[in-house]
């Protein structure tokens, strides 16, 4: 008899559906429609923005991190994600010094994937908001016919040339609009996309449809989206109702801003989220909780970015919170 | 009372039942060695009872029971005792045991021995019996029979349960056993239920098994309350603690047994054993084994004697296939990869399972991502993703008040786990622990 050399692994000798790469790399993929997307509506630029994002957040992975953990492509989400958060006219070393910032700083020094506390996307742009506070709200308006790379001067502007020479001409997001000119938008433009505003703030159907694909892979928790969207709806309507010329209508409030692109992506993210359920609801409607009163009655006109990353930071305990029942035992109490 | 025969959670692994689920049980020849070892139940090991030289019969006792849970372990051939030494064990250990040489041309006729009229026996009496017939579950925990069925005096139980739901993937013996012979698990229970003095059983079937359900339903007693239940396919349904949820709606409290909600639950393959003891007069000897996956040439449904080695089974049925590599005593999930090919089947193996190299799970793993994945799969509800970072940092004590005791080591979070993070090992290595540690500390 061939008697061949036994292997010996732990059980179960069975597993499931993807491993955690792929499911870093499906969200890749999930992603691309949506840079393409911006592309479409901002050029070259757009391209440009998020692959100074991505090369900053690869370039810190690979010299600062553990060998081999590019190929997990959780570096490569961290640095689309940001730049999909950035106006189009940014220049390209400030988007390379975010991706940079939140893998080196939000990621790696937390320990690396699975460690980190915040959503290293977004504490790249609060760096960059912090301090470029002029260039990360200086919103180009869409690339229009004959002016199809109208941005290059902006994006190949020299490290710390300032004052930034301002040749794009600005225009305002919807949401600064409904804020500081009491101005609204028409709802087909921020569902499809045809407005001003960060790479990733415009077509809010396209990222529900990619965000949607995911869900139904069960790549990320629907919980969470669901639960920002009941919150902000409800709480907008709400609010709409009472006074309506002050307060934007729901459907405004959900296809404006980074709602979308925060919601199906950034609060989503596996690591940064809650672990339970229960949790994964109550994250999301602290979510759309904050963004609503940020946008409405705080400084910022947008406040999605902030929302989740004051979320994030009360996930341990959300976690501790909401353990679920053990069997056999009567109704939860909270875990030590 | 609506009930909706379910539980929680859980996992839906790949059936992959279809290699045996068609194939009769055949027997194999004896082999020309086999190997006993004296622990082949959760309990005390069975004590010694002969010495190399020694002649023995077919169901003579080699090993006596040591204490109340315990079972004693008989000799399934007759022939020479060669060596009483450390064997390898389907647990991965080395442990005593009875090494016999067969007997060549035997008829392995057993020893003549009085039958016992099984109606004549009151319920000790039959509870006695089965205890010296070495019956243990055949399930796959080998928990000793005799205990289950002498519960103390002041549980009342009031429904016995037959698990027929054999959710691992691969495995057919409870299948086969119940298409072939449904009288013989009818009969067990009926025994069974003598024991208990109880009126009312629930059989449970996984509704993958249509044959099954169709002849266990057609052989169910008029005279008793046994009722026949198809059951979703959902990995663990045959879990005593689900399986009880999903028949009665009962929740077995947490750190307790199901006797403590009114409940025994058998294996179907342990109920035909029982029949079959009080059928023949002889021990438990024998059980029937899935032989299965791409690795082996001859998928099959065996009667195999308690001792023989995996080699000696594996060329039974035709050999390893050219890329086999791994080969696991049970089933796949919850089942024990083997080193050696001079491993014996002991009488809890319920299968055994030869995975091709492109089958076997790679071992790479990546850090934890806290998708919550394990969460929705653990059936009893705990929370694998933070027990098994507390186990990475070996804080067995904070495990153990995060409710480890209650896992069953059923390989859910595992099957799920994206990363591959070995869950289900680290949990079996903080038991270990926690069960090694000073009980004065």
């Amino acid at each position: 008899m061939n008697a061949p050399s036994l292997l010996i692994t732990a059980s179960p000798h069975l597993g499931a559906g993807a491993s955690t790469p792929q499911i870093m790399w499906n969200v890749v993929a999930s992603l691309a429609p949506v840079v393409a997307a911006a592309a479409y509506f901002f050029g070259p630029s757009a391209v440009l923005v998020v692959a100074a994002a991505t090369a900053g957040a690869l370039v810190t992975e690979r010299v600062f991190g553990r060998r081999g953990t590019l190929g997990d492509g959780s570096a490569v989400i961290t640095g689309i994600l940001l730049g999909l958060t950035l106006p189009a006219g940014l220049p390209l070393w400030m988007a390379f010094v975010g991706g940079a910032f939140g893998i080196g700083i939000a990621k790696l020094l937390f320990g690396g994937l699975g460690q980190n506390v915040f959503n290293p996307a977004l504490l790249g742009r609060a760096f960059l908001q912090a301090s470029f506070p002029v260039a990360m709200t200086t919103f180009p308006p869409l690339a229009g016919a004959g002016d199809w790379w109208r941005l290059r001067g902006d994006n190949f502007a020299w490290p710390f040339a300032s004052p930034r020479a301002l040749d794009a001409v600005t225009s305002a997001s919807p949401l600064g609009r409904m804020k500081f000119e009491q101005a609204g938008t028409p709802l087909s433009d921020l569902v499809l996309g045809t407005t001003s505003g960060s790479l990733g703030e415009t077509s809010g159907l396209l990222i529900l449809l990619c965000g949607g694909y995911l869900a139904l892979r069960n790549y990320l928790n629907w919980r969470i989206p669901a639960s920002i969207f009941a919150t902000v709806a409800v709480l907008a309507a709400g609010l709409h109702a009472l006074a309506p010329a002050r307060y934007p209508g729901a459907l405004f409030m959900l296809f404006s801003g980074g709602l979308m692109l925060g919601a199906m992506y950034m609060a989503t993210d596996l690591v940064t989220s809650p672990v339970t359920n229960l949790g994964c609801w109550v994250f999301g409607a602290g979510v759309g909780l904050l963004v609503v009163v940020i946008r409405l009655w705080g400084g910022l006109a947008e406040g999605v970015m902030y929302s989740i990353l004051i979320m994030n930071s009360l996930v341990p305990y959300l976690n501790r919170w909401t353990q679920p029942r053990v069997f056999g035992t009567r109704p939860a109490r909270p875990a030590a | 009372m609506w009930t909706r025969l379910k539980f929680r959670h859980g996992v839906h692994p790949p059936e992959l039942k279809e290699l045996t689920a068609r194939v009769p049980i055949r027997r194999v020849p004896y082999p020309d060695e086999l190997v006993l070892p004296l622990r082949q139940h959760t309990g005390k090991p069975a004590r010694l009872a002969v010495k190399a030289g020694d002649r023995v019969e077919r169901g003579d006792t080699i090993g006596e029971a040591d204490g109340y849970v315990s079972t004693p372990v008989h000799a399934s051939a007759a022939g020479t005792v060669k060596d009483v030494c450390l064997w390898p064990h389907p647990d991965g250990s080395y442990a005593p045991a009875v090494r016999i040489a067969v007997d060549r041309y035997s008829p392995q006729a057993p020893r003549p021995r009085l039958v016992p009229d099984w109606t004549r026996l009151g319920p000790a009496e039959l509870v006695e019996a089965i205890r010296q017939a070495g019956v243990v579950g055949l399930g796959g925990a080998a928990f000793p029979t005799h205990v289950k069925l002498a519960p103390p005096k002041d549980q009342t139980i009031d429904t016995v349960v037959i698990n027929g739901c054999e959710c691992e993937p691969y495995l057919t013996t409870d299948h086969r056993t119940m298409v072939e012979y449904p009288e013989r698990v009818h009969l067990g229970l009926r025994i069974m239920m003598r024991c208990l003095g109880v009126q009312r059983a629930r059989i449970g079937i996984e509704q993958n098994k249509p044959d099954a359900i169709e002849a266990i339903r057609a052989a169910a007693p008029a005279d008793l309350d046994v009722t026949v239940q198809a059951l979703d396919v959902k990995y663990p349904q045959g879990a005593e603690k689900m399986l009880i949820k999903s028949l009665l709606d009962r929740e077995v409290p947490s750190g307790k047994l199901p006797m403590h909600v009114g409940v025994v639950v058998q294996n179907v393959a342990s109920a035909a054993t029982i029949a079959e003891v009080f059928d023949t007069g002889l021990p438990l000897l024998e059980r029937i084994v899935t032989v299965t996956g791409h690795g082996i040439r001859r998928p099959s449904n065996l009667i195999v004697p308690v001792g023989m080695k995996l080699g000696d089974l594996v060329e039974a049925c035709g050999g390893f296939a050219e890329d086999a590599r791994e080969v696991i005593f049970g089933g796949p999930m919850m089942g024990a990869a083997q080193a050696h090919l001079d491993t014996p089947l002991v009488k809890g193996t319920t299968g055994v399972v030869v995975l091709t190299a492109a089958e076997t799970k790679p071992t790479a793993s990546y850090p934890c991502i806290r998708c919550g994945h394990c969460l929705d799969a653990c059936p009893v509800f705990l929370n694998p993703q933070l027990l098994g970072q507390l186990a990475l940092k070996e804080r067995w004590e904070a495990m153990e008040a995060s409710h480890l005791a209650d896992c069953m080591l059923c390989g859910c979070c595992g099957y799920t786990c994206p990363s591959n993070i070995p869950l289900p090992q680290l949990f079996a290595l903080a038991k270990a622990a926690l069960r090694r540690r000073p009980a004065a500390a």
